[in-house]
């Protein structure tokens, strides 16, 4: 069975809003009506967004890391945000399990986004429905678009390339291989809602180069049959 | 959370008129032939009535009341819709029962043990609506329904006393012993919900809603200047004064006054204690924290 699902590399995201940005252009300019916006240009600005770029400083200062953290629905495996509905407005998808809001029926209860612990289901006060990110369910399959950018706008925004889009079912995909090499962590697992959206961990950088390396046999500068010493790079003094 | 005006009155009302339906019923039980009709089929209107301003309070909740009928569908998984299809099942037999007794069609006693058993039920479903919710674990626990129902039940005998005065005034005396008991065992157990949550620790934490492990993490920005669903719908926005003030009006008003205003002066033992299930209803929401809180802890 499919599971369609973003994987989020916090190691890469710069906090650029990008993704926010083209969120909100595509889901504000489809089918189902435009998103709330509030005082968009006043000094309290309010409104619906399917996905936000929270910040966070880790540490005490001096050591301090800025960790950009973007969240929106993670299209659970259990989501216990579907059951609750009294309407059968909230469902899971089957074929692909996205997590989706039928805007025909709800009726603006509420009550699913008190089940969903993690805060991303967002009421618009305009038309008066539960909205979420629907994992752009509205261009993923769409035939029109060219193979490679039938993805969600969050994933084609995102300048860094921190976001990761796939099936996380299929152990092959490239968000299951990341996910299963480079740490991939769930939100809150202690919820038991199983999210299918992951998040890769800051990494710490260093590069390690051992003195050989630089006289590679695939290094242009090096001067063939010299001894080694004369194939390392220039020191400063020198040059 | 946020406590709704509209989720306040909802559960209020219909608790009082729940509770006043089922101290009906046990009068006619206890005492059938001895009443007239007529305390009946007033008791029943003001059941109906109480449950029909908590239906109309209640759309007030609702973003696109006129689809309130699908509601109905999900009853298979959903606490609420199985509320939907029993406030108008309880509302249907309460009227049955009310017409039996004006008509002196018969039957009223088996009608009214069957309205009693979808008051019972109807109990059962809101207090569920509330303690299905994992998450929010002040909610998540059987004293949840306990407490709708024993709070219904003791403000409908309240309700009963003080109509009875007008209505049966022999029957006082002994109605006025039922919401005194009923009042105090609800008391008991809403006081016992309180000391448990007071001993609550969050199962989530910042920790957790981000996978970083490091103790010491401020929030910077939430994504949002003005606020935002997120903000309004799950934080009170009182001050702890003014949270402990209410949960003292809630106390005061729910219980220790109407204890001791019952026995004299019903009514205003009811209109007290009234007002003062709106209080506890408020804070209710109030002490129930959201996880998702976690993740809104600042702007800056
Ligand atoms: S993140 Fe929340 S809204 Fe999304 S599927 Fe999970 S519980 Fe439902
Ligand atoms: S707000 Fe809409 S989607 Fe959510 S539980 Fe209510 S009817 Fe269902």
């Amino acid at each position: 069975m499919t599971q369609l699902a973003l994987v989020i590399d916090l190691n890469v995201c710069v906090g650029c809003h990008a993704c926010v940005t083209n969120c909100k252009q595509w889901n504000t300019s489809g089918a189902a009506g435009a998103l709330a916006d509030a005082e968009p240009f006043g000094a309290a600005p309010t409104g619906t967004f399917f996905n936000r770029v929270q910040t966070f400083e880790v540490g005490e200062y001096p050591n301090t890391e800025t960790v950009h953290f973007p969240k929106s629905c993670l299209h659970c495996e259990d989501p216990p945000c579907v059951p609750v509905c009294p309407t059968g407005a909230s469902y899971k998808r089957k074929s692909d399990g996205i997590v989706l809001v039928d805007y025909d029926k709800c009726i603006g209860c509420k009550y699913c986004s008190w089940a969903c612990p993690y805060g991303v289901r967002e009421l618009d006060e305009k038309r008066q429905v539960m909205t979420k990110c629907t994992l752009c369910v509205d261009r993923i399959y769409d035939t029109n678009l060219p193979v490679d950018r039938r993805k969600p706008s969050c994933v084609l925004a995102c300048p860094p390339g921190a976001r990761l889009f796939g099936d996380v079912h299929d152990p092959d995909s490239e968000v299951s291989i990341a996910i299963r090499e480079r740490g991939g962590y769930a939100l809150m697992p202690e919820a038991g809602t199983k999210p299918s959206n992951h998040y890769l961990p800051r990494q710490k950088s260093t590069l390690n180069l051992r003195q050989d390396e630089l006289y590679r046999s695939d290094n242009p500068h090096r001067i063939d049959g010299a001894p080694f010493e004369q194939n390392l790079p220039p020191i400063v003094e020198e040059l | 959370m946020h406590p709704a005006l509209s989720v306040l009155l909802l559960t209020t009302l219909i608790g009082a008129g729940q509770g006043l339906f089922i101290t009906m019923v046990v009068v006619e039980l206890l005492a059938a032939g001895s009443v007239r009709p007529g305390f009946f089929v007033g008791g029943t209107a003001i059941v109906l009535v109480l449950c029909g301003l908590g239906l109309i309070a209640s759309f007030f909740h609702l973003g696109h009341p006129e689809r309130a009928w699908r509601t109905a569908t999900m009853w298979r998984t959903s606490w609420l819709s199985r509320e939907v299809i029993a406030l108008p099942a309880f509302m249907g037999a309460a009227f049955a029962y009310g017409v039996a007794h004006w008509t002196g069609a018969g039957a009223t006693l088996a009608i009214g043990v069957l309205g009693s058993l979808l008051s019972l039920l109807l109990f059962v479903c809101t207090g569920m609506i509330y303690a299905a919710v994992k998450v929010l674990k002040e909610w998540a626990h059987p004293l949840t329904v306990v407490n709708f129902t024993t709070m219904g039940l003791a403000s409908g005998a309240c309700l009963a006393t003080a109509y009875a005065g007008f209505a049966a005034p022999e029957l006082v005396g002994a109605l006025a012993k039922a919401a005194f008991t009923l009042t105090a065992l609800a008391m008991v157990t809403r006081g016992a919900a309180l000391l448990r949550n007071a001993q609550l620790r969050p199962t989530s934490t910042l920790q957790s809603a981000l996978g970083i492990r490091h103790p010491k993490i401020v929030q910077k920005t939430q994504g949002s200047m003005g606020g935002s669903f997120n903000t309004r719908e799950f934080f009170h926005g009182k001050s702890a004064a003014f949270v402990r003030g209410i949960l003292t009006a809630a106390l005061f008003g729910a219980f220790v006054l109407p204890l001791v205003l019952v026995i004299t002066l019903p009514i205003l033992a009811f209109v007290v204690q009234y007002a003062g299930l709106l209080a506890e209803r408020w804070y209710f929401f109030a002490e129930a924290q959201h996880p998702q809180n976690l993740y809104y802890q600042g702007v800056s």
